[in-house]
């Protein structure tokens, strides 16, 4: 009986790990880069807008990782109340094909948190420059696409 | 992770270094008239508070006071910041034995905000409680206080105490965590050595005086640079010019004060690569020690302005700037 149902425990697992690390990332990320934003609004309100937007960027993994979740439980089936019937090896194929955009976007994103906190130093000395800032931590974000793109493609491209 | 927990603090010091004096600002000072201009000049800069006297040595004590503010704000664990107090705490030691030997009391002669207080040293020495003195200064300031209760050598003294807070840093830098305290007592020992092996050899010292003076360190040879010493002033240099410190022998070349600012260049130098630094509390020691440095640059700049010095000889002895 157990065994007849792991293959959707499996699938579920790799969805929610696409969300929960991915969302850890993040969450970790835009706090690294929270708090450096922190330290430029005390000493100048003014740049309030530019640094918040700097935060922000580590926070898409999370919104990644979401997105392949939910195509993950559409796929299986318990979005529209009712689990298809999904063997073992259909079951690791789905986890599998989740953890591009786990794992790639929760170290990404921790990465382009530190990043975003040394471009917003650059915002802090030079506010004219903030297009060049933005471009450094939005580098690393290439990676968590290339993760994402290969996540979407791997789920829908499981039959079941 | 704990590099980490600084990054509020350096975005914050980031803001702040736009404040900092560059080299363009400190031309603008000089190119101020008299010394009641550059007062207002650093006025207008926002130094000193709105009831700060128009005096200097007030606005320059508003403001370090306003930089210490700043990094105990920023950083909980100070102990980092104990070696930058390092000379301050010793002044106040070898003031203390001063004042215990000879009975007579002076104010104003001790620097405030040091750990252990000069209140709490001078009480120590006075009991001869050299052991409830913080271990790196107990033997030093044992020593200190016999030699000068019995010889009345107060420059013996005063190497005995200087010797010993260059071991503290030293040894300070050595255990220390972070990279820019380890680069910052290497520097400040080495620069302290030659400094004594060029006045020493100025006085006709002799090299056990020398060594008893110097610390040792990482970057240069105590002995060779005592022996040095005993030969001259090109010996020196030769020998420097073989170290890290090369352009210091320049600068000895040069005159005494160029070698002076050159010193504190070095120092500059040493901490300048934090400016590129984003997480650490490297950023942070090294904003103090450039508000120190600016600070000491504009104290410079006024004092020259007030006695009337030529403007290049002040120039000859404005300090490079941080930013």
């Amino acid at each position: 009986m157990i065994l007849e149902n792991l293959g959707i425990v499996y699938a579920l697992l790799g969805a929610a790990l696409a969300v929960l690390l991915a969302g850890s990332g993040s969450a970790i990320g835009v706090g690294i880069a929270g708090q450096a934003a922190a330290g430029v609004v005390t000493e100048d309100p003014s740049k309030f807008a530019k640094v918040l937007i700097m935060q922000l960027l580590p926070g898409t993994q999370g919104i990644y990782g979401l997105l392949v979740g939910f195509i993950t439980l559409s796929k299986v089936g318990l979005l529209g109340g009712g689990a298809a019937a999904i063997d073992v090896q259909t079951g690791l194929l789905i986890l599998a094909a989740c953890l591009p955009i786990g794992i790639a976007g929760l170290i990404s994103a921790i990465y382009q948190g530190k990043t975003s906190a040394a471009s917003i130093g650059i915002v802090a000395k030079k506010p004219d420059q903030f297009g060049k800032a933005m471009l450094f931590p939005a580098m690393v974000e290439t990676y968590a696409i290339l993760a994402l793109l290969i996540s979407i493609l791997s789920v829908t491209a499981i039959q079941v | 992770m704990s590099d980490l927990q600084y990054t509020y603090a350096v975005a914050r010091i980031r803001a702040k270094e736009n404040a900092l004096f560059s080299g363009a600002t400190i031309d603008q000072l000089m190119a101020c008239k008299t010394y009641e201009n550059c007062l207002q000049f650093l006025a207008e800069k926002g130094w000193g508070d709105a009831d700060t006297p128009a005096n200097a040595e007030m606005i320059l004590a508003r403001e370090r006071e306003k930089t210490w503010e700043t990094v105990r704000e920023l950083v909980s664990d100070m102990s980092v910041f104990q070696v930058l107090d390092y000379p301050n705490l010793f002044h106040n030691l070898k003031a203390a034995i001063k004042e215990a030997c000879t009975g007579e009391s002076h104010s104003n002669i001790f620097y405030k905000d040091t750990v252990p207080s000069a209140e709490e040293l001078l009480e120590r020495v006075k009991d001869r409680d050299f052991s409830g003195l913080p271990a790196m200064m107990s033997q030093a300031a044992a020593e200190a206080y016999d030699t000068l209760l019995h010889t009345r050598d107060g420059q013996l003294c005063d190497v005995i105490i200087d010797r010993a807070c260059l071991d503290a840093i030293h040894e300070a830098g050595k255990a220390a965590k972070s990279d820019i305290i380890r680069k910052y007592a290497e520097s400040t020992v080495a620069v302290a050595d030659i400094k004594i092996a060029v006045r020493a050899m100025k006085t006709a010292k002799t090299i056990d005086f020398m060594k008893r003076a110097m610390a040792e360190c990482d970057s240069l040879s105590v002995d060779a640079l005592a022996h040095a010493a005993m030969s001259g002033m090109d010996a020196i240099r030769e020998y420097l010019g073989g170290t890290d410190y090369a352009e210091g022998a320049d600068a000895l070349a040069e005159s005494p004060s160029a070698f002076e600012r050159w010193c504190d260049n070095m120092i500059i130098k040493t901490i300048r690569p934090q400016k590129y630094n984003s997480f650490s509390v490297g950023p942070v020691v090294a904003y103090a020690l450039a508000r120190e440095n600016e600070i000491k640059t504009v104290r410079i700049i006024l004092s020259g302005k007030l006695n009337g010095l030529s403007d290049d000889s002040i120039r000859e002895r404005v300090r490079e700037m941080y930013v």
